[in-house]
């Protein structure tokens, strides 16, 4: 009875979320964007002056209350606690290359599920790369890869993700002149403010409370035949698929899709990137955010990772565009997968040899 | 005991599987957060166990049996 109820708890909360993340599409946000982790932690990058794409400066609301919203969530339920020390510069590499291969592919996991929602068949092959990618942090996770503990830090440690959205809000709204805002591209598509926060806030609350994972959902069923998670990526895909049919958001092909290339290499490539970091990581992008909300430190550390990533993506021009991948992007991607795989096969066997050692 | 104190989900989870390979009626795992306390006992419960949770401050005790 009690297992049903949580199967049902996130099946109803991803098709809340998929009908948000679709509807804000047409409430303003670029087209199968109505949620991206990734491409909105890179506009904030970029409205803060991280970075100087034009076409992608806006501090988006969305981040901000997600963060706020698994806070309020945690805090409520008395699940709030500063906690961290494991690993953080891996956390930061990883998120770093995390975000690397988003913006191979134009999006996180969970617009990879708008997009596919969206009919966007490029998405496909991201979705192909993505499980290959968990399949291969799968494997090191089977041989006893870890990152070690977290341990409880001072109280004060926790709310520095919080009181950052809190100050970006601010920003947001008074506006000083340091902060730019895009006037055409992505980041001037945007709905209001108030709308996004507010999708941003339930979208927060619902993740926090469910711990609704876009690559969870794989990894357990591989690991434990366990399918709750994956039942929330299917409620999302679903709904946002419907939400997209009704307001004729629907366009079925490989070609012309919004922001979106149709390089299918690239994009798999990408999006396995992306699935194999996120495995080591032990969550998301969303996964992250929410739990930078709860007052884990090393998933601040880590959101912080893919924010610099996607700084670096556009200063150095490795982000693709619609037009398609870049050739630095390529080597990135690349080099991401190498590291990624070393930083695999050092927390897994160079530890063990090394307990081994010890006994 | 399985000590998962610290370790992030799935880490909790995998080592409880391994423990509970050698099929015997009794484990214990300790856990010091929300989500691997959910989902050590969902597995647990779905290898056909009883799980029973001692809240020991910010710790938790779950007791796995048969």
């Amino acid at each position: 009875m009690e297992k049903k109820n949580d199967k049902l708890f996130i099946i109803i909360a991803g098709l809340i979320i998929g009908i948000i993340a679709a509807g804000l599409a047409f409430l303003g946000n670029p087209k199968n964007m109505g949620f991206c982790i990734a491409c909105f932690l890179r506009d904030t990058a970029g409205g803060l002056g991280l970075h100087k794409a034009p076409p992608v400066q806006y501090i988006r609301p969305e981040i901000i209350g997600i963060v706020i919203g698994a806070f309020v969530a945690a805090f409520a339920k008395k699940e709030f606690s500063s906690k961290g020390g494991s690993a953080p510069m891996t956390r930061f590499v990883l998120g770093f290359f995390a975000m690397v291969g988003c913006l191979m592919f134009l999006g996180c996991p969970f617009r990879m599920i708008l997009r596919l929602a969206g009919g966007d068949l490029n998405a496909v092959l991201g979705l192909v790369g993505f499980v290959i990618g968990i399949f291969c942090g799968i494997f090191f996770l089977k041989n006893g890869y870890s990152l070690k503990r977290t341990y409880s830090l001072t109280a004060g440690e926790g709310y520095w993700m919080p009181i950052l959205e809190v100050v970006i809000f601010v920003l947001l709204i008074a506006r000083p002149a340091f902060i730019a805002f895009s006037e055409e591209g992505p980041g001037s598509m945007h709905a209001a403010v108030i709308l996004s926060l507010a999708a941003g806030l339930i979208v927060g609350v619902l993740a926090q409370r469910t711990r609704l994972c876009m690559v969870g959902g794989m990894r357990d069923l591989v690991l434990f035949k366990e399918t709750r998670l994956l039942w929330g990526f299917i409620a999302i895909l679903v709904a946002a698929l419907v939400t997209n049919l009704v307001l004729g958001g629907f366009k079925f092909g490989f070609a012309e899709q919004p922001i979106a290339h149709t390089d299918g290499l690239w994009n798999c490539l990408g999006m396995l990137l992306v699935g194999f970091a996120c495995v080591l990581l032990g969550g998301c992008p969303l996964r992250q955010l929410v739990m930078s909300g709860e007052g884990n430190a090393d998933s601040a550390v880590t959101v912080l990772g893919l924010m610099v990533g996607a700084a670096f993506c556009h200063n150095f021009g490795l982000a693709s565009s619609a037009e398609g991948p870049t050739p630095a992007g390529k080597a990135a991607v690349i080099i991401g997968i190498v590291v990624v795989a070393l930083i695999g096969v050092v927390n897994t066997y160079v530890k063990a040899a090394a307990a081994e050692e010890a006994a | 005991m399985v000590d998962a104190r610290g370790l992030s989900c799935p880490m909790p989870v995998i080592m409880t599987q391994k423990a509970m390979k050698s099929k015997e009626d009794y484990y214990e795992v300790m856990v010091d957060a929300q989500a691997p306390l959910e989902n050590v006992t969902r597995y647990a419960k779905s290898q056909g166990y009883n799980v029973e949770v001692e809240d020991k401050g910010g710790e938790y005790l779950l007791k796995i049996s048969r």
